[in-house]
């Protein structure tokens, strides 16, 4: 099996739900209600609109997140060939993991880890 | 056709071969293909419905309970029962939910699932798609279902389904780290991030043990993160019922909501077999070092009991957490990740670099 048949999976999921939704909204019985479509929230009517602006508050930690994940991104190939690297592998990782480490020891300075 | 428990390889081929023989070289795919999905979705559903069973035995025995047992022997239909009621249940509509992305959400996140099941090694010869970048495949594929989570809190346009979601986004892309930075320190120990090989390099030992403290570090925090990963236990932020009434699946009926949950158990049954496959030696059987006849024993047990068997030792381990651990706060949470886990990752894979460079490990 090639990397093709990834598609495979992948339509093999989508017929997984398409086909159970699609049974699911013509085969059970159906009433009619005016109070059925309301938003449930939490049981009392909602008040005002949902899509607004607001804090978000991760938005910091996605920032960081970006940052490391790029990072992890570069470290996999090294990981991959650090057994035939040796020393010089080693050595440039080092200097690789200071400079990561120095941007989280900023940003946890900064506060950016912080929760508030 | 040579057709052996122990290994699948020239089954497989043979097969390939029956078919490529017999029909046309189109159809033959379509054949092969047809028959792949199958078994794969019919595998998918019996693990999740598997699973639901037991997390609720699992439950009730820790909180001293019975469980689910009026329903066949030990109550083991009973969530084939509870699927048949969710499939007959009228899907509901909300009036003001952004309809296309409200239906998209569900086919998001059981498809991240399904592709990231494409790559796990069940047994020798027994695997859909072989990836020489298994690892990196399997962690990027099942982090997109976050994407769907995220969609489903939005489009219900329902403030606790929102917060719930933004948890869930924050959550997963914080542990994501962890768990390949864990992974990582077992990619240097083992030098491939292929499947296959892998389990292969595993043959003289688990690498949880030839990895020395390094790999049990590692081991662990992979537990910690994937458990986070998966939005269970007591990370399950998102769905916090005390809180945000089931957090990003409030508005879901029917069997959209099934499907979340059948995703859940699903990307706890991914990751469990992602720990099992790279720590716990995949399907390679235990072996113990000079004890030959203790090793011929375990060989005679085939080599996709001893996955399952690993992947089931992990899944009971988070169901454990689950059950005892109070839920964190969103702060103790990221606080945990980017405080603790991150930095001590860093220092794990150095650690583990210097050991393979003095080639400290068995």
């Amino acid at each position: 099996m090639s990397a093709e048949s990834l598609i495979l999976f992948f339509i093999v999921g989508a017929f997984l739900v398409g086909i159970a939704i699609l049974f699911s909204s013509y085969i059970p019985p159906k009433s009619t209600n005016p109070q059925k479509s309301e938003t449930y929230e939490c049981g009392i009517p909602t008040e005002g609109i949902t899509w607004l602006q607001f804090n978000v508050g991760y938005y910091l930690f996605a920032i960081v997140f970006l940052v490391f994940d790029v990072e992890t991104v570069f470290i996999f190939p090294w990981a991959r060939v650090m057994k035939t690297a040796g020393t010089k592998g080693f050595v440039e990782i080092i200097i690789f993991f200071f400079v990561l480490g120095a941007g989280l020891l900023y940003a946890w300075k900064k506060g950016a880890l912080k929760w508030e | 056709m040579a057709f052996s428990i122990y290994d699948f390889t020239s089954f497989n081929q043979a097969i390939d071969k029956a078919l490529y023989n017999a029909l046309p070289p189109v159809w033959a795919l379509i054949v092969e293909m047809t028959i792949i999905g199958l078994v794969f979705l019919l595998f998918y559903a019996l693990v999740g419905l598997f699973l639901v069973y037991a997390e609720r035995k699992v439950c009730a025995f820790m909180q001293n309970r019975v469980g689910p047992n009026r329903v066949g022997p030990y109550g083991i239909f009973q969530t084939i029962a509870d699927f048949i009621k969710l499939l007959m249940k009228e899907l509901i509509t909300i009036k003001n939910s952004d309809k296309l992305l409200f239906n998209l959400a569900p086919f998001i996140v059981i498809i991240a699932s399904f592709m990231a099941i494409a790559a796990i090694p069940f047994g020798k010869g027994l695997h859909a798609i072989d990836f020489d970048i298994g690892i990196l495949y399997v962690i990027a594929v099942s982090s997109l279902g976050v994407v769907g989570i995220l969609l489903a809190g939005w489009s219900s346009n329902n403030k606790y389904s929102l917060i719930g979601a933004m948890r869930s986004g924050a959550q997963i892309v914080s542990y994501e780290l962890s768990v390949g930075l864990s992974l990582l320190t077992i990619i240097i120990l083992a030098g491939t991030m292929q499947f296959s090989q892998i389990v292969e390099g595993q043959a003289t030992g688990w690498f949880i043990f030839k990895g020395h403290i390094p790999a049990f570090i590692a081991f662990v925090m992979f537990l910690i993160a994937s458990t986070a990963e998966t939005n269970r236990g007591p990370f399950d932020l998102a769905e916090a019922e005390s809180e945000l009434t089931a957090g990003f699946h409030t508005e879901y009926s029917g069997i959209k909501f099934a499907f979340f949950f059948l995703a859940e158990y699903m990307n706890m049954f991914i990751v469990a077999s992602i720990a099992a496959t790279v720590f716990l030696g995949g399907w390679m059987p235990f072996h113990v070092g000079g004890w030959s006849g203790f090793n011929h024993i375990m060989d005679f047990i085939p080599p996709f009991i001893w996955y399952l068997g690993k992947t089931a030792f992990v899944i009971f381990l988070m169901m454990w957490f689950k059950w005892t651990f109070p839920r964190l706060r969103i702060d103790q949470l990221l606080n945990l990740e980017w405080k603790y886990l991150l930095p001590i990752n860093l220092v794990n894979i150095l650690v583990m670099a210097f050991i393979v460079l003095m080639g400290w490990h068995f």
